[in-house]
């Protein structure tokens, strides 16, 4: 049974109590960072408190204890994906740039040769950018980038062209700058009509639509948990187990390994393979805390009101400002996510920001890691504002009295 | 909004709005410094024309935010005709005013307004301070003229 109240979500997250400059925070970041709930702080304590221990090596309670919980995370992750061989095909990371590292130095550096393809998209994360470069500088293989249309969507016009020696396309389900929701179906299907992989960036759409691999036909997903109301320090690199299987270990150490002698060294099966050294205990558990949380509020109830929001701040943007605050992303609230973009005439995002935050308001100016995408619109930054599951009317009614505010300041 | 009001002094906005000195030069003679907060984006051109040891000429290029802007205005407003000598001890009292601590600034009043006296206008500056995290904006047109006058200096 699900339970949707945004109200209720605000009363779950100790940190929205928070005055800032005298006024109640209002958080318009969660695309940077989402909240967490309680269940989640309370179960990292209650882990910490009462079960501590390393996992996988320890014969005593606690330590079973604790590898049953980091594990039962592990299974929470893949239900929350229908990952169609469950646990075994989750591997746990830092953060999903250790994730797109982990698949470009390890898969990626093992059946990626020169000459061969790897199609990315204008709209992406310099995580999924940079660990192509650097394999490019390594192996010589060619990076190329989906463009994107001035109405802030991938061109796929010519997609099928683009496709030429293409083994791996690795775009994003949802841009972290655009709001832009990608055809990932569609992606796949052609990706694999033409012999090729796909991967996706799920780290901004994991919390703000369903994901289900299987349905979507991907090859690679990759997230992090503190964009989906979990910790920050965990990262999550799925894949389908026969290629798990055939991937080389990345990180050395303890941990990885089946065997180690004086000669060399045997990696472990599995997950395991990838998972050097103690993994974050911890994080994993307020992950798996956080998978319950939003089961608990349901997907497609947190999607209805996200997209709620998002309506009415476009709406009340474009009726407010007349034309003065600039929407940099999709203008209407289809396959778009709570992601908003803001040129504000005359106004750097850097002093919106900062004029945001005498309100109490949490934005993030910058380039949001996607110079690419920001040189295509011929921007160096912007202010973004973003919504997560607590996010009410009220926010966009403070967002707004502050850009009213910036805009007479600087006029 | 007492705050903000402190940091965006009116003599900021307006040389915000209206920046001094913009332009180019040809270069070389002119030296060519940029500076670039990469950061936060912002990008700044400084063209120096240096001649028996006095800045004659100052022209900047470049984007950013209100502070990066306003703070590249004013300095080439201040440094413009000045010996390379009274441009470096600008450069040092406008940098010991950026990194005196928010807190010590009423304790040490009277060496502050000693030393805010020598910099006027660019005095207006000093309400940075409490936004510890745009420091970084006010002094990017400082460090580049910096590097500038070290490469007039080795040429």
């Amino acid at each position: 049974m699900t339970s949707f109240n945004a109200r209720q979500v605000r009363a779950d997250t100790p940190l929205l109590t928070r005055v800032i400059n005298d006024r109640p925070i209002t958080y318009l970041d969660s695309a940077s960072s989402s909240l967490p709930p309680r269940s989640v702080i309370e179960a990292m304590s209650r882990y910490y408190e009462t079960r501590h221990a390393n996992v996988h090596r320890g014969v005593f309670q606690t330590a079973n204890e604790a590898t049953a919980l980091y594990e039962g995370a592990r299974e929470a992750v893949a239900r929350f994906i229908n990952a169609p061989s469950g646990a075994d095909e989750v591997v746990f990371t830092k953060n999903a740039t250790e994730s797109f590292n982990l698949l470009a130095k390890s898969w990626g550096a093992a059946n990626l040769h020169e000459g061969d393809v790897v199609l990315v998209s204008e709209m992406e994360h310099h995580a999924n950018i940079v660990p192509w470069f650097q394999l490019r500088e390594r192996s010589g293989i060619e990076v190329r980038f989906i463009p994107v249309t001035d109405d802030y969507r991938l061109d796929l016009t010519n997609l099928d062209e683009l496709m030429t020696d293409v083994r791996l396309v690795s775009v994003t389900a949802m841009s972290n700058v655009l709001g832009t929701i990608n055809p990932i179906k569609h992606l796949a299907a052609t990706a694999h009509r033409h012999g090729a992989l796909i991967a996706v960036d799920a780290a901004q759409s994991i919390a703000h639509g369903t994901t289900d691999v299987a349905d979507l036909d991907v090859d690679f997903l990759i997230f992090s948990g503190h964009k989906m109301l979990g910790p920050t320090g965990i990262g999550i690199f799925w894949t389908r187990a026969e290629i798990l299987a055939d991937m080389p270990p990345f990180l050395g150490g303890g941990g990885m390994i089946a065997d180690v002698r004086i000669d060399g060294y045997t990696p472990a099966k599995g997950h395991a393979r990838f998972e050097a050294g103690t993994p974050p205990i911890a994080e994993a558990v307020g992950l798996g805390a956080a998978v319950q949380y939003l089961e608990h509020l349901g997907m497609a109830n947190v999607v209805a009101h996200e997209r709620d929001l998002t309506g009415d701040v476009l709406t009340r943007l474009a009726l407010e400002f007349n034309g003065r605050v600039r929407v940099i992303g999709p203008n209407e609230v289809i396959d778009r996510g709570g992601v908003i973009s803001l040129d504000v005439e005359g106004v750097h995002p850097h002093d919106v920001a900062q004029v945001l935050d005498q309100f109490g308001v949490c934005v993030r100016p910058g380039h949001h890691c996607a110079k690419p995408l920001m040189r295509r619109f011929g921007l160096a930054a912007t202010a973004r504002a973003s919504f997560g599951p607590y996010s009410l009317v009220r926010d966009t009614d403070v967002l707004i009295e502050g850009l009213g505010h910036a805009l007479t300041m600087f006029a | 909004m007492s705050n903000l009001d402190d940091l965006y002094r009116e003599i900021i906005l307006d040389h915000y709005r209206s920046p001094r000195n913009r332009g180019e030069l040809a270069s070389p003679p002119a030296i060519k410094s940029e500076g670039f907060n990469p950061l936060c984006g912002d990008e700044l051109v400084i063209y120096l024309d240096v001649r028996d040891g006095v800045l004659a000429d100052i022209k900047l290029t470049g984007h950013g935010c209100s502070i990066s802007q306003a703070s590249s205005s004013l300095m080439s407003a201040a440094v413009k005709g000045k010996s390379l000598d009274q441009v470096r001890a600008t450069i040092a009292t406008f940098k010991e005013m950026m990194t005196a601590h928010a807190d010590s600034l009423d304790q040490s009043r009277e060496a502050t307004m000693d030393e805010l006296r020598t910099l006027g206008e660019l005095a207006s500056l000093q309400g940075v301070v409490k936004f510890p995290v745009r420091i970084k904006c006010a002094i990017l047109a400082w460090n580049t003229l910096s590097q500038g006058l070290d490469e007039a200096q080795r040429a």
